[in-house]
Formats: C-alpha cells, sequence, structure tokens
C-alpha cells in the first residue's frame, strides 16, 4: 500500500520536475490553445508563416550573439550592426529610376555583390570587436557598448541622418518571394541555422567556443589558442548581423540607421529563453532557434488578444525573467 | 570511549540521478573527541557531510543533535543549531578586515539617536580579538583578509566557528594546503577545542595525520558504511584496506623502467618576477620519473608552467633533444611533445559544464579532423570511450558532464585527455591531490607505464613518500632556485627537507 502511494508521489514529483524543465514550451502551448480559442484566425497557415518570417531574421541575429555569449561574453553592438547591414544595401541597391536616388549616377549593382560587400563590412565590425575583445582584452560589455555607439553614429553621417526607399525589386523580391511555398527568408534562415549547427558541433573552432565557455583558463593549458577563437567568434557575428541587415531593408522596402536598434537585447533575451547560459559553456543550436520562435510567438499572441504593444514590453520582460530563473532552477535542484 | 554521543546520523540514504551516493549511513560522534571520515574519493564522505550541513536534504534517515531530532533546510540552520564548517577550499572576503570577515551578516551593533542601528566597530574589533587569541593568531582584527596566508585564513575559519559556539566543527582536507609546521599549529587548536568540548569531525586523506589526531575513525566505502574504530586500533595498512575493500599490498607500483640519455634540459631558467624561480637549471632522461620536492610557495609550480609557456620567462631555455625550443603559449609546447597537468584541477583542468568527451578530446581535436575541417565525432567518442575503459574512469555515459563526477575521476579524464597526444614529457604537478587511494595507485601506475614506454615524467610532489616512493630523481626546489638533486636510492625525508629550507 505504501509503496502504491510512494510511487504516485514519484510520478506527481516527476511530471511536476517534467513541467518546470519544459516550462517555455508548456506556456508555450498554453498560450496558442488560448489565444487560439479566442481568435480562431491565429490559428491559420498566413499567421504562421508572418511568424515564420518575422523570425528568420531575428533568427540569423540570434545566432551570431550566441558565439559571444557561450564564450562568456556578449554584443550590445548587433542592433546597430545590423542597422549598417539594412544602409549599406539601402543606399546601393535603390531603384535606377527612383528619383531621389542616395548616389544619383551609382549603377545597376547586383545583390548578390552588395551582400556580399555587406557581410565583409560588417564582418570587418566585428572583427574590431573580437580585436579589442581578445588583444586589448576590454570586457565585451564595453567594447561591444563602445561599438554600439561608433557603429550607430557612422550611420548616420553615412546616411545623414535620411531615410532611404525606392529598393529595387530583384531584392524586395527575396523577402516577399517562395520556393515551393517556403518563403525565402525562412529558407536563408535554415540555411544560416546549418552553417552555424555545422560549426559548433562538427569543427574545432565550435568545440574550442565551448571549451573556452567552459574555462577559460583551461583552454589556455589545452593548447586552445583562445585569442584567435574569440576573434573569430565576433567576426562571424558580424557577418550573421550584415546577413540580417540587408534581408531587414529587403523586408521592409527601405532602410534607415535606426534599423535593428534594441534588437541586440532581444536576441540575448531569445538565447536565454532558448537555453544558452549567462555562465558560459552552454548552449545548442536548436534551443536558439526556439528561443526565438518561442519569443515570436509571444509578441504575435499578444498582438492577438489585444494587448497594447506598451503591456507588449511588460508581458515581454516578465517571460525574460521567468526564463532565466526556471533556467537557474535547473541547476539548483539538482542539489 | 565514555563520552556521551553528541550527533547521531541514523540510517541516511541520498539519490542523485543514477547514482546512490548514501546508502543507510549511520555515523555517531561523541562530545570531545576527534571524529575522523574517510574514505576514497566518490565514497560519500562530502555527501553525508552536506546532508549534516543542510546543503542536502536526505531522501531518508534522520540526524539527531543532542537528543534532538533536527531538520536543517540550509546552512545558516545548521550554525545556529551549533555545526559548523571549514570547508577544503575557504572563501574570505579579501579587501576587508579580519573582524567584518567574522562577524558578516551579524554585525554587533548599537542604536545612535535612540533610532538607528549602526555597527558597533569598537565592540565588533573586541570581541573579535578575544576569538583571535583563541586561535592562536596575533594580528589585529583590523587587518586585511587578504594580507593573511592560507593558514592564517583557516584559522579565521575556525575563529568563527567558535564564535558560533559551535559544539561540532567539520573540517574537510583541513591540511591540504599548509605546511608541517602550519599543520602542527593546526593540530594545537584542535587540541584545545577538543578540551573545551567541542567535537570535531575531520575528512583526510592524509593516514599519518588521521592516526596523530583522530579519537575515532569511521570509514565508508561506495556510499556504504564499513565501521567505527578507535584510532588506537588502526594502521595505515589497516584503514587502506577497510577503504578499499581489499588489502592493498603496495601504495606505489613496481618501478621497472630504466632511465636512458638525456631528452630535455632545462638551462638558467629565471621568471619575469624576480619572486619566482630563478637560474634553475636540469636535465631529463628517458623513461625517467623525477620528482620536484620543495614546500608550498618554492615555486616548483611557476618553474613548470614557465617551461609549459603559462608563465613568462626572463632568460634561460630549453632544448628537447638538443634543439632549443621556443616555447610562447601552451600550444608551443603541445605540439613539441610536452603536457601538463596542472595542479588546479577546477581552476584551469576541467571544463565543469561540459561532457567527458569533450574534455577528453579537446587538447587531440587535430587528430580527428577529417577533410580539413569536418571533426570525426565517432572517432572522438571512440577516443573517450577507450580512456574510460583503460583508466577505469567510473561515468554513467561518455556525454556525462565532468563535473558530477568524483575528484579522482575527473583527474583520470584530464590525464586521459594528455594521453591522447601521447606526449613524450609528461609534467604531473601534484597529480593525487585529495584523491584516493585506489585512483592514486592507478595514477602511479599510469606514469611507471609511461616511464617504460621510453617517455619522461615529472612529478611535482609536497608528500615525501610519494616523492620518494615514485622518483628516480628527486629535484628540490627552495625559494625559487634549485637546491639540489637527489638520487632516489639516497634519498630520504631529512635529505630532502634539508635541501627544501636550504635557502631560508
Amino acid at each position: 500500500m505504501t509503496n502504491i502511494v510512494k510511487g504516485k508521489n514519484m510520478n506527481k514529483k516527476a511530471l511536476k520536475e517534467t513541467l518546470i524543465e519544459n516550462a517555455m514550451y508548456v506556456i508555450l502551448l498554453t498560450m496558442i490553445l488560448i489565444v487560439t480559442a479566442l481568435k480562431p484566425t491565429f490559428f491559420s497557415i498566413g499567421n504562421f508563416t508572418n511568424i515564420l518570417m518575422n523570425s528568420s531574421v531575428r533568427i540569423i541575429i540570434a545566432l551570431g550573439v550566441s558565439g559571444a555569449l557561450i564564450t562568456r561574453g556578449t554584443d550590445l553592438s548587433a542592433g546597430r550592426i545590423v542597422g549598417v547591414g539594412a544602409v549599406i544595401a539601402g543606399t546601393l541597391l535603390q531603384r535606377p529610376d527612383y528619383a531621389s536616388r542616395f548616389f544619383p549616377s551609382l549603377p545597376d549593382l547586383p545583390v548578390w555583390g552588395v551582400l556580399i560587400l555587406a557581410m565583409c563590412i560588417t564582418g570587418l565590425l566585428g572583427l574590431m570587436n573580437g580585436l579589442v575583445v581578445a588583444i586589448l582584452q576590454v570586457p565585451p560589455f564595453i567594447a561591444t557598448l563602445g561599438m554600439q555607439s561608433i557603429v550607430y553614429g557612422l550611420s548616420l553621417v553615412y546616411t545623414k541622418s535620411q531615410p532611404i526607399g525606392g529598393l529595387k525589386e530583384s531584392l524586395t523580391g527575396i523577402a516577399s518571394g517562395r520556393i515551393l511555398g517556403i518563403p525565402n527568408l525562412a529558407l536563408i534562415a535554415v540555411t544560416v541555422i546549418l552553417v552555424m549547427w555545422f560549426l559548433l558541433n562538427m569543427t574545432k573552432f565550435g568545440k574550442y567556443i565551448y571549451a573556452i565557455g567552459g574555462n577559460e583558463a583551461a583552454a589556455e593549458v589545452a593548447g586552445v589558442n583562445v585569442k584567435f577563437t574569440k576573434i573569430r567568434v565576433y567576426a562571424l557575428a558580424g557577418i550573421c548581423y550584415g546577413i540580417a541587415g540587408v534581408l531587414l531593408a529587403a523586408k521592409s522596402g527601405g532602410a534607415t540607421a535606426n534599423y535593428g536598434i534594441g534588437y541586440e537585447l532581444d536576441a540575448i533575451a531569445a538565447c536565454t529563453i532558448g537555453g544558452v547560459s549567462t555562465a558560459g559553456g552552454v548552449g545548442t543550436i536548436s534551443g536558439i532557434v526556439s528561443g526565438v520562435l518561442i519569443f515570436e510567438l509571444l509578441k504575435t499572441s499578444l498582438q492577438f488578444l489585444g494587448v497594447t504593444p506598451d503591456l507588449q514590453y511588460v508581458a515581454i520582460g516578465l517571460v525574460i525573467v521567468i526564463a532565466v530563473a526556471i533556467d537557474i532552477r535547473k541547476y539548483l535542484i539538482k542539489k | 570511549m565514555n563520552q556521551e554521543v553528541i550527533l547521531s546520523m541514523n540510517h541516511i540514504s541520498k539519490s542523485f540521478p543514477g547514482v546512490k551516493a548514501l546508502d543507510d549511513v549511520s555515523f555517531h560522534v561523541r562530545r570531545g573527541t576527534v571524529h575522523a571520515l574517510m574514505g576514497e574519493n566518490g565514497a560519500g564522505k562530502s555527501t553525508l557531510m552536506k546532508c549534516l550541513f543542510g546543503i542536502y536534504t536526505p531522501d531518508e534517515g534522520e540526524v539527531i543533535l543532542n537528543g534532538e531530532k533536527m531538520n536543517f533546510h540550509n546552512a545558516k540552520d545548521a550554525l545556529n543549531a551549533g555545526i559548523s564548517m571549514i570547508h577544503q577550499e575557504l572563501q574570505p572576503i579579501p579587501y576587508r578586515s579580519i573582524a567584518e570577515n567574522l562577524w558578516v551578516g551579524r554585525y554587533p551593533t548599537k542604536k545612535i539617536l535612540g533610532l538607528f542601528h549602526i555597527i558597533d566597530a569598537k565592540k565588533m574589533n573586541n570581541l573579535s580579538v578575544d576569538l583571535l587569541d583563541k586561535v592562536h593568531l596575533k594580528i589585529r582584527p583590523e587587518v586585511k583578509l587578504k594580507e593573511l596566508s592560507v593558514s592564517q585564513i583557516q584559522s579565521i575559519e575556525i575563529a568563527k566557528a567558535i564564535s558560533y559556539n559551535s559544539k561540532i566543527i567539520i573540517m574537510d582536507e583541513p591540511t591540504s594546503s599548509l605546511t608541517s609546521t602550519e599543520v602542527k599549529q593546526l593540530f594545537e587548536i584542535i587540541n584545545d577545542l577538543r578540551d573545551q568540548g567541542v567535537s570535531i569531525i575531520y575528512i583526510s586523506h592524509k593516514m599519518e595525520e588521521i592516526l596523530k589526531i583522530a579519537d575515532e575513525v569511521t570509514i565508508m566505502r561506495d556510499g556504504r558504511y564499513i565501521g567505527t574504530w578507535l584510532s588506537s586500533e588502526l594502521t595505515t595498512d589497516i584503514i587502506i584496506t577497510r577503504m578499499v575493500g581489499r588489502a592493498m599490498s603496495n601504495i606505489y607500483p613496481l618501478r621497472d623502467n630504466t632511465p636512458g640519455e638525456t631528452v630535455m634540459e632545462v638551462k638558467n631558467f629565471t621568471s619575469t618576477n624576480p619572486r619566482s624561480f630563478k637560474n634553475v637549471s636540469f636535465d631529463l632522461r628517458k623513461g625517467e620519473i623525477l620528482g620536484v620536492g620543495g614546500l608550498v610557495g618554492a615555486q616548483r609550480t611557476e618553474l613548470v608552467e614557465g617551461i609549459f609557456g603559462l608563465r613568462a620567462k626572463a632568460e634561460g631555455d630549453v632544448f628537447l633533444h638538443g634543439e632549443k625550443l621556443d616555447i610562447k603559449h601552451p600550444r608551443d609546447a603541445i605540439h613539441k611533445g610536452i603536457s601538463l597537468l596542472t595542479e588546479d584541477r577546477r581552476g584551469n583542468g576541467i571544463f565543469g559544464v561540459l561532457s567527458v568527451r569533450d574534455n577528453v578530446s579537446v587538447a587531440s581535436l587535430d587528430e580527428y579532423v577529417d577533410y580539413k575541417i569536418v571533426l570525426n565525432n565517432r572517432k572522438i567518442n571512440a577516443l573517450a570511450e577507450e580512456n574510460i575503459k583503460k583508466l577505469s574512469i567510473k561515468t554513467p555515459t561518455t556525454k556525462t558532464k565532468i563535473q558530477s563526477l568524483s575528484g579522482g575521476n575527473q583527474q583520470k579524464v584530464v590525464i586521459s585527455r594528455w594521453l591522447a597526444r601521447d606526449p613524450e614529457i609528461f609534467i604531473l604537478d601534484e597529480p593525487t591531490r585529495g584523491i584516493d587511494v585506489g585512483a592514486k595507485y592507478e595514477i602511479y601506475s599510469i606514469m611507471v607505464q609511461l616511464a617504460k614506454q621510453g617517455k619522461s615524467v615529472i612529478m611535482i610532489s609536497s608528500e615525501m613518500p610519494e616523492l620518494l616512493g615514485m622518483s628516480d630523481r628527486i629535484m628540490v626546489m627552495c625559494e625559487g632556485r634549485l637546491s639540489g638533486i637527489l638520487e632516489g636510492r639516497e634519498a630520504n625525508q631529512e635529505k630532502i627537507m634539508e635541501l627544501a629550507t636550504k635557502y631560508m
């Protein structure tokens, strides 16, 4: 008899733990159910496609930031570097017949060429972050905070603080187009996901990222080139931001230096929700992608429920704190 | 023993996912005695103490203190009930005074203007002076903790325990970083406490110490209680047999290696730091185990870290097979076939949150790259599996996080990381510190095995018996200088000690 009771209790306990371990998914599922019950239009292909498209750009940024987070760093310049990518695409890829072209006599440039150029420039900005963090040993929080300001200033100077419009169809078409019914943006995001998964799991570079995050001093002793690895992490992040910036311009058909502002915080939040540990050494690609999807789903659900944008901030803030609290609890209950 | 039992832990069991850490363990401590708790790493000593101290809640069993059933939820409950713990790794607040470190969280206060409670610094300092006196420290309470030595900080911790009116003080490996004089001083304090009716639970691996200081000895093995004996009934051999569950005829394996020609020469090695190693020259032979002795602070660790490229040198060179090496970074040393097992396992040895597999493979990933970039995870896994088997590392899977293994198993994982590189020269810095007898023997065997294969081993050790038992030659350092090299056969404790204090 007592055994049966005990067994039941154990099951209850196990169920409770499972629920808490996967609390984010539980909350998400409950939320979808509630929103669908209240607003049946929520559960539509159109809406999910929309969420997917919004998430795609965010996933690319979050993947960029995640490398810095796993090595116990951070990248506060992410959003503004996204803005750089956007204004590069915006200024160089306007319609030839557009009235107020930024560079009136610029020849018609190919989209892929500008994309590569943007990736190079943002990659260089990331490289600078990496050099400051790795060589000058400035704490990443400060180094990238400085870069955030520098980059924003440069973008404003470059664009003369003017919004840029009239982007070519060959650019905007990338964002609106689909292949076999799947949005291009999602396909691009999947490509970036695969590349990043490969880098993190199947290369020395990836293993060293986790090693540095796990214990930097031990990584040094084990012969890991800590500095070089960190520089590459930040440069790679810069490249990701460049791609995201160009896609952002494509998606909205224009660009300003203000594009991407605050995206770094969303990206860091999404990574944390997805289980990237702030203590370093922990984080998976699948976790990061789910983190972003949860984040975007949450925003959309709140919109559907008619929560005002102002209150949405409150709700999102709560979710971030709860997510981290749950994450930390996972370590606490081990005791 | 006729003192009354003050603490009883009855039938304690505690499980963690996949492991039964404690299985029906009972443990009784008498008033005013020193009770040693012994067992190999992973035997469950720490878990038992954490259950006592409220850090873990036992799944089953009860804790009875002074005839009352206790139910601690955290360390503070235990402290208030009169149980203190002196941790192996002390956690002082370095930039605060001794007095503040003693009274933090419960500062003596006074009321001013009949309204505000402020810290009564005078009272705090006076109370502190009394406490310092009890632990034989003649330092003013205003001195900052960062000025103190490890042993003095430890005495402060003991003073803190006394200030809580602790009836039971747990000491976890208290002598692991003390010199022999400091150990003597610690034992005087312990004897005082015992005379005042305080009970000490003393956790240590050092047999000689235990036999000297303990009244009773409880031995645990694999999470189970083996028994409690009067220490007067025990000898080192009996303790070892009961700890490992089998007779260990030899503490050290048979050394059947034969040192050959010189492979490495270190010439005039001098640190950039004037207080560190200077003008050190020695050579290392093929198939040799070279012990490095000296007191704490003799700069032995700094020397080998200098050779390995972790610390800067101002002068001097390392020659390997006559070739001058240019080592600026551990990478360079590793590529030349030199490996270093560092002293501070948690600080710069293990990657706690990473898997056993990643911990084993991190230094040799170069060997597992296909098509110039793709890691062969199947082969890496095989490497981990092979080492787990070869070094009998106790871990559920290769994916288990290394931080959940016991200290001895963690050490074996780090050793296998270096074995995977097949080093020609393997430097081991205190390889058996804080490790149980069984794992120690295995690590010694690995060293002998390497020497037999023609590799060269440098072993830093602060344990005299270990140096004498394992080394073909022993070089001794004092105050950063090489004070002498002894042939293993002619070495003894006195000669080593004499060299270790030569320049003091």
